[in-house]
């Protein structure tokens, strides 16, 4: 499986500038690898999930989670290709279970970047497999100036939601570090949820 | 050994509101009568270790999850038991069928009676392994006592035939 050829990619720290601006104050966002490096740069709301340390690829599975027990908030949930690849089948369990309050978009850089950018089996069109696994919502971008004018429309699409961004690796930057422990961290989430 | 009447029952008292799950032919008989019930919910999972990252965000989010696995499905979780239950320290509970305890006529020297336990105490998981119908009451009574203690419980159901 391959997807069509990208002739631009463009830097995912835009892409999350664009997001911090365009993100709801009651929305979580949880970001994990890459994406969690660079959010933590720009942002440190009360629900923001770093996902750090995380376990292998399930920033989907536990963005559904808070999906549903959280139903008026909306969870939004940036992951990485390589993570993504580790979990297609949340995917189908987020339609499934009908989780319409979910946003999942994918920085899709081709590569294992925090390890040191080593290549991927295939370069899999996620889009394809997000349409057949239920999203109703699918979306492409590989041009930052589309993504900033759309990302509203984006977000407020319905759900659940897909979108992969074509971003370029950051090759030769290390991992995201813990901004604390983990433990600590899901207590403050917690009171942040229930206020 | 025990019938969805009971399992419901037992979940009810706990306060349970999510029922993460993969099924496997004893703990799938109790998904209709779970279903059932107004107080909860099924969530279906397409692999097991996703369960444990579902159940956080539930937790996380204010609600009150168990995962219901088989224990196939408890070997295959362990990244996620790991991040879930030692990094970010959530007490979720489980109930974690043990595929050939009672009998192993389907599948002779499973390896499932090997490894389960020792793997339990690997993932340093307080569980109590029930073999009898009359260990109904010991659902409630150990998760519980465990959620009191904020640290994760596991009820391991002897199973029959894979």
């Amino acid at each position: 499986m391959s997807a069509p050829a990208k002739a631009t990619r463009f830097v995912a720290k835009d892409a999350l500038v664009a997001l911090h601006y365009a993100r709801d104050a009651r929305d979580v966002v949880i970001t994990t690898m890459s994406p969690a490096r660079d959010w933590m740069t720009l942002t440190q709301s009360p629900l923001d999930i770093v996902f750090v340390p995380s376990a292998m690829g399930h920033a989907t599975s536990l963005g559904l989670g808070l999906a549903l027990a959280q139903p008026d908030r909306r969870v939004i949930v940036c992951n990485g290709d390589g993570s993504m690849l580790m979990n297609l089948g949340s995917l189908v369990t987020i339609a499934g279970a009908g989780a319409t309050n979910v946003v999942v978009l994918v920085f899709q850089n081709g590569v294992y970047e925090v390890t040191g950018a080593q290549p991927m089996p295939a370069q899999a069109d996620l889009t394809a497999i997000a349409r057949g696994a239920g999203f109703q919502s699918v979306f492409e971008f590989s041009d930052i100036d589309e993504w900033t004018s759309s990302i509203n429309d984006v977000l407020a699409a319905r759900g659940p939601v897909f979108a992969v961004l074509h971003v370029a690796p950051d090759v030769g930057i290390p991992g995201p570090k813990s901004p604390g422990p983990a433990g600590e961290r899901a207590r403050r989430l917690r009171e942040a949820l229930s206020s | 050994m025990f019938s969805g009447d009971q399992i419901a029952d037992s979940l009810e008292r706990l306060g349970v509101t999510h029922v993460v799950t993969v099924p496997d032919s004893t703990i799938g008989q109790w998904q209709s009568e779970i279903e059932s019930r107004a107080t909860m919910k099924v969530v279906r999972v397409c692999r097991e270790g996703e369960a444990w990252e579902v159940a956080a965000g539930l937790e996380l989010g204010g609600a009150r999850p168990v995962v219901m696995i088989q224990c196939t499905g408890f070997f295959e979780s362990g990244d996620a038991i790991r991040n879930v239950l030692h990094d970010w320290k959530l007490p979720i509970a489980s109930i974690i069928g043990y595929r050939s305890y009672l009998s192993q006529e389907t599948l002779p020297g499973d390896t499932c009676l090997v490894f389960t336990e020792p793997l339990l105490d690997a993932w340093k998981i307080d569980y109590r392994l029930l073999t009898k119908p009359t260990d109904i009451g010991v659902i409630v009574e150990h998760l519980s006592a465990c959620r009191s203690a904020n640290k994760p419980g596991a009820i391991v159901v002897a199973e029959g035939k894979a």
